[in-house]
């Protein structure tokens, strides 16, 4: 994906605007720009991004697990500047068991079904969701399937 | 001992065994539905170059009140079995299942915790149709299988009297509704 170098310009220019005590890290992979941010920050950095840079899509909610490190869990959310073309990646880890971020719906409301499916699979909590609960799995389902120590036959492989 | 049990034994009953029998073989009514890329196949099989209606079986019926058949055709997801226990069971008897392809069979090769490892879980299968997905040739030679099974079929004569299967007596089954 070729990246226009005003567009590099804005996101970078993004990058560096965020305040310094919110943004742990920041990582650039092919002209794709990530934030690490704080869980405590991450509600003031989110509503900077969209109320003051536009970045007005939530393009996905999703989180990596990686299980058995400390913390395990990380929430990840792409966002998008239709007026600037722009990508950005933001970050955070979750500690905690069960984990939990805050929602991000009262920012984006496409944030609801993202965070549920996130929820459904994963096993995070988002504090503040409206309504939280399984999307894809049935209600009865037990665990959460994309957790690593999830086995991947399922729980019932050799039943019979 | 009179000479009418003998006779309803030995004679008219297997008569009518037959007779009912190829009554049934020769119009056996599918269900309409399908579930992955095997359903492709078996609108395939149903249209007009393979032309399923050779066997008397061209009525695929929307409602599984009408059918005799149930096809599986495809994979079933652990959030489908209920809806596909619950169209069983709504087919009145005598009913019969073919398990249409790997997915349906085994599981295929989704070993996965979504995927129900074959339908034999929670269905009677009669006939088990291999392929991924299996070609129209190879569901209509399980069909040709299942004519026979049905020719064969004690239904009159067989000893124990005939299979009566609750479902609210098959554990798997109440897991499924729960």
């Amino acid at each position: 994906m070729s990246v226009q170098p005003a567009e590099r310009a804005y996101v970078t220019e993004v990058v560096e605007g965020l305040p310094a005590g919110a943004v742990t890290e920041r990582d650039s992979f092919r002209d794709q720009w990530a934030v690490t941010v704080r869980k405590d920050a991450l509600a003031e950095v989110m509503e900077a991004l969209r109320n003051r840079w536009g970045f007005r899509y939530l393009i996905d909610v999703t989180a990596v697990d990686f299980h058995p490190r400390n913390p395990r869990f990380q929430v990840v959310y792409h966002l998008w500047c239709h007026t600037r073309s722009a990508l950005l990646r933001v970050k955070t880890w979750v500690e905690g068991d069960p984990p939990s971020v805050p929602s991000m719906t009262a920012l984006w409301a496409t944030a609801n079904w993202h965070e549920r499916e996130c929820f459904d699979l994963f096993g995070i909590l988002f504090d503040g969701h409206p309504d939280l609960r399984r999307i894809l799995l049935p209600e009865s389902w037990e665990g959460h399937p994309l957790r690593k120590d999830y086995p991947t036959e399922g729980p019932d492989w050799d039943v019979d | 001992m009179g000479l009418e049990q003998q006779i309803r034994s030995q004679i008219l009953t297997a008569t009518l065994e037959k007779f009912v029998n190829w009554a049934r073989k020769s119009s056996v009514w599918p269900a309409t539905f399908g579930l992955a890329c095997c359903a492709i196949e078996m609108i395939c099989t149903a249209a007009n170059r393979f032309d399923i209606a050779r066997f008397g079986m061209e009525a695929f019926r929307a409602s599984p009140r009408q059918a005799d058949l149930m096809i599986v055709a495809g994979t079933v997801t652990k959030k489908m079995v209920p809806a596909v226990v619950r169209i069983y069971e709504q087919m009145p008897e005598p009913k019969w299942v073919i398990a249409m392809g790997a997915c349906a069979s085994s599981g295929g090769i989704f070993r996965s915790y979504a995927v129900v490892q074959g339908i034999d879980r929670y269905l009677p299968v009669d006939v088990y149709v291999p392929g991924c997905p299996p070609r129209p040739e190879a569901l209509l030679y399980g069909i040709l299988k299942l004519h026979e099974k049905i020719l064969r079929d004690p239904f009159l004569t067989r000893k124990e009297g005939p299979v009566v299967v609750d479902p609210h007596e098959v554990p798997a089954l109440q897991e499924v509704r729960a």
